[in-house]
């Protein structure tokens, strides 16, 4: 009896956005009396961090820091229409409409700026620091809180903009299977070792090793945490969870946390993530999605390199102790391959 | 642990910008780690009422009688409905997009196809009494043949899980009984190749497993408006689904989400608004409908199964040149969201690789248990794992390092995928030899110098000369109006089904009760199979278009 270390590898591509596109998503920007802007959206955040890349997303495209921005969510009569947050769309369908959003909102401050410093608006930039002046002339400059207050108290203006992001809808070739599916892709290629008890049947996954490709990572903090979550579900779904144990038999179906089996804080894998920006041409500044995809190359990962550590091909999920345990009697023993 | 490897593709990118690329905190965090944050549950209400629904113990049987009067009379019920209080009880999620036809009951009356199914649901004053007159609501049965298997589901003389569609298959494009997807000649391609590998593989069903279950609060408003609070994750499909099912303007419904425990995919399948407003329309108070554990795992929709089958033909030094897919969808009782995983699937084959030869058939297949519906990575994952475990098959045979073998076949800009369009900003081959790099893998020179950005296009663009193509799986009789219908501008009405009566959202006086009547232009539940053509199912369906951008642009 003993256990056998092994290592399986996998590689991935993951389509950005509801696949045949026609989801569309809306955004609406203004400005408060104070200067700061309200972003509004009906968007839903899951925890994933929609509010905070919209107001990254936002901010830059206003030109304004992201403290001066506030995002306002999930709310069908403040909020215009949006599909939701599902198939890796909110960052990059949201993102885009919250771009064309502050860019026409930005226009407008940058005009009421304008008017208070007697230019024209197309020689003003923004600090980012929530200044604004002249190219090449910072002294001659304004707050944008101060144009702001111009504009709605002295210009009679609003500070508002509107913004839509839409791929038009791809039809589908019923004989060949033609289609313009998404606009990006993104990537991820993963190494895990495992270790297997031929005795228990029990199968740990002690190091996972990574690349993936995410676009432009818009908060490299939001990017991390999705990676590392996802990852670990990627390695749960690969081991320990299923609703049917026995599918297609419905018997045994968990119906607690007690018996829907998942990891415990003890059984995660330490995970060396390496993060590669290749950005997206139609991407709010290059984002993609990074939510979905982070789980997929585990599973195959996992399979593989218990086969690589005992000679036993697992192709039907998840790799129970007892599907390892039969595979393992049924080929006489662990046979180690050690192909990694 | 984690690192930014900026030095790829650093001439595509801008990296000076002041927001974009800092780890900026998130705006709500203090309120989650504080427990402040507000979840649809904290929502309290004065006279809250609490709605429980009564489900089939069968997984497939037809319903003689529904007796409520002993549960009606019990301590604290207010009211028990049935399907018959459901203004249009008859729903397919993705009609919002214009695909597929109606086929779920909110509230079964005919027949049920799973366990768990809910046929009639009890509004009470507190949760327990709910609990209590659920148990007194008799249901009289007649116990059907079932079949929870795929491939059993679609052999002839199974039972019948769903009456629309013929075989237990969705039918895609009103043409077939599966989707296609044909580049090249994959038969020519076995008959000259070094090595077949084939495979079958199978992914399970899977929890989204949410900390906070699925569930909504609805109350009247003022103006004959109501509200709901719902833990969905897509706020405008919820409503839209809601509007549809209780025939009401969308205008009329103010939905109020927020702070959500956990999504994952399962909280896009809009179950519980729907009774919970309906709840409040007939007893003008707030109604809480949410779901329990167990049902959040047992009837609540899972990622479903799925079975592939992979056939490659591979060259002695690992070149795959043809791959052929078998797919079956597990799409349990309903249709909900299969369907269109199944043409995403499709559009993703055969993997980030460039392979001149590809076929699928992939079947959205019903069978006897708990609908399917989204997860992360909904339509990829379990094909994923299948080519991905096959590529280690391939590795094997021809005797290559696994890693080398994908970067080997791995597509770059400017190659032909599958579905015709070019591949673009690819970067499989870099996270392969950073991978390998980490892990102290040993490739050889070749694999190492090879980019995305490079031994693309050319020969490698071209769509093969000829195509394969076949009838295999043609189905008569439907026309279905899919959007994804090519070259298909408006969605033909066929002339056996008269076209709506009236539209689905046409204005309603300030404050209805819904009425209780069963909506004309569902579909039949039952009655001759749809396969004689002139005996189409209904091809109209009801409402719900306002939110489908495509709809919109085609259907006016």
């Amino acid at each position: 009896m003993a256990t056998h270390r092994g290592r399986g590898f996998a590689a991935i591509n993951y389509p950005i956005g509801m696949n045949l596109g026609g989801d569309p998503s809306q955004a609406l920007v203004h400005s408060n009396p104070d200067g700061k802007f309200t972003v509004a959206l009906s968007a839903i955040d899951l925890g994933q961090g929609m509010k905070s890349v919209t107001r990254q997303i936002a901010a830059e495209t206003l030109g304004v820091p992201v403290e001066d921005v506030y995002v306002d969510t999930a709310d069908s009569d403040t909020g215009p229409h949006d599909m939701g947050s599902f198939a890796s769309r909110g960052t990059h369908r949201m993102g885009n409409a919250v771009i064309q959003a502050s860019n026409e909102a930005r226009s407008v401050m940058l005009e009421a700026a304008a008017e208070e410093l007697e230019v024209d608006a197309a020689d003003l930039v923004t600090d980012g620091k929530g200044n604004i002046h002249v190219k090449g002339a910072p002294s001659r400059s304004i707050t944008t809180m101060a144009a702001a207050q111009a504009a709605q108290f002295k210009q009679g203006r609003t500070i508002a903009g509107r913004g839509i992001f839409l791929i038009p809808l791809s039809e589908v070739d019923p004989d060949t299977g033609e289609m313009t599916p998404v606009s990006c892709f993104a990537h991820a290629a993963m190494l895990v070792d495992v270790e297997v008890d031929d005795e228990t049947g029990e199968v740990a996954v002690i190091d996972m090793q990574s690349a993936y490709e995410v676009g432009r990572a818009l908060n490299p903090k939001l990017v991390e945490q999705q990676l590392r979550g996802g990852a670990w579900m990627g390695m749960s779904h690969a081991i320990w969870e299923t609703t049917e144990p026995y599918y297609p038999s419905r018997e045994h179906g968990p119906e607690d946390f007690n018996s829907y089996l998942m990891p415990g804080p003890g059984d995660l894998a330490p995970h060396h993530i390496s993060v590669l920006e290749r950005p997206a041409p139609d991407g709010p500044y290059g984002g993609k999605g990074p939510g979905e995809m982070c789980a997929n190359p585990v599973l195959p990962a996992v399979v593989n390199a218990v086969y690589d550590a005992i000679g036993v091909r697992i192709d039907d999920l998840p790799v129970t102790p007892e599907k390892v345990l039969r595979g393992l009697r049924a080929q006489g023993g662990a046979k180690p391959r050690r192909m990694l | 642990m984690i690192e930014f490897r900026k030095e790829f593709f650093a001439n595509e990118r801008d990296d000076d910008l002041n927001e974009i690329g800092k780890p900026t905190r998130r705006q709500d965090i203090l309120g989650h780690v504080t427990g402040r944050s507000p979840f649809f549950d904290d929502h309290q209400f004065d006279g809250l009422l609490h709605l429980r629904c009564v489900r089939s113990p069968h997984h497939h049987a037809r319903i003689r009688r529904v007796d409520a009067s002993q549960a009606e009379k019990m301590p604290g019920v207010v009211r028990v409905l049935t399907g018959k209080d459901v203004p249009a009880n008859l729903n397919t999620l993705l009609s919002l997009l214009d695909f597929g036809i109606d086929d779920e009951p909110i509230l079964s009356d005919k027949k049920v196809a799973y366990r768990g199914e809910p046929v009639a649901a009890v509004i009470a004053a507190t949760e327990a009494q709910a609990r209590a007159a659920v148990k007194a609501v008799r249901v009289d049965w007649e116990v059907l043949p079932h079949v929870l298997d795929v491939e059993e589901a679609i052999k002839p003389g199974a039972p019948k899980v769903l009456d629309i569609y013929p075989n237990n298959k969705f039918v895609y494009h009103g043409k077939y009984d599966h989707q296609k997807l044909r580049f090249g000649d994959v038969e020519a391609a076995f008959a000259s190749a070094d090595h077949i590998v084939e495979g079958r593989y199978q992914m399970s069903p899977i929890e989204q497993a949410p900390i906070e279950t699925c569930g909504a609060i609805a109350a009247p408003e003022q103006n004959g408006r109501y509200v709901c609070y719902t833990s969905t994750q897509a706020l405008f499909f919820s409503l839209g689904t809601a509007a549809k099912v209780l025939q009401t303007p969308s205008s009329k419904l103010h939905f109020v989400g927020g702070t959500v425990g956990g999504g994952f995919g399962g909280k896009v399948d809009s179950i519980h608004e729907p009774l919970a407003i309906l709840g409040a329309m007939l007893t003008g108070r707030p109604v809480k409908y949410a779901w329990d554990r167990e049902e959040e795992m047992q009837v609540g929709a899972p990622r479903g199964a799925e079975r592939w089958y992979i056939k490659d033909a591979v060259n002695r030094d690992g070149r795959i040149t043809a791959r052929k897919f078998i797919g079956y969808f597990d799409s349990g009782a309903y249709t909900r969201l299969s369907s269109y995983a199944i043409i995403k699937g499709v559009g993703h084959l055969p993997g980030p690789y460039t392979i001149p030869n590809v076929y699928a058939d992939v079947y959205c297949v019903y069978t006897n248990r708990t609908p399917a519906t989204a997860m992360r990575g909904f339509g990829i994952t379990g094909v994923d794992f299948a080519i991905e475990t096959h590529m280690d098959k391939v590795a094997e045979t021809v005797g290559l390092n696994p890693i080398e073998l994908r970067i080997l076949n791995s597509y770059r800009d400017g190659d032909m995928k599958a579905h015709r369009r070019e591949a673009k900003n690819c970067a499989l081959v870099e996270c392969c030899q950073v991978v390998a790099e980490k892990a102290g893998v040993t490739l050889s020179a070749e694999a190492k110098a090879a980019t995305s950005m490079t031994g693309g296009g050319g020969e490698r663009a071209r769509i093969p000369n000829y195509t394969a193509t076949d009838q295999n799986g043609r189905v008569e009789g439907f026309d279905t109006g899919s959007y994804a219908r090519k070259g298909g501008g408006t969605s033909p009405v066929s002339a056996s089904a008269p076209p709506n009566p009236q539209p689905a959202r046409a204005p309603q006086p300030a404050s209805p009760p819904p009425s209780a009547k069963t909506p004309e232009q569902a579909p039949p539940r039952s009655g001759p199979p749809p396969q004689p053509p002139g005996a189409r199912p209904a091809a109209s369906r009801s409402g719900a278009m306002r939110f489908s951008s495509l709809a919109g642009f085609r259907r006016r």
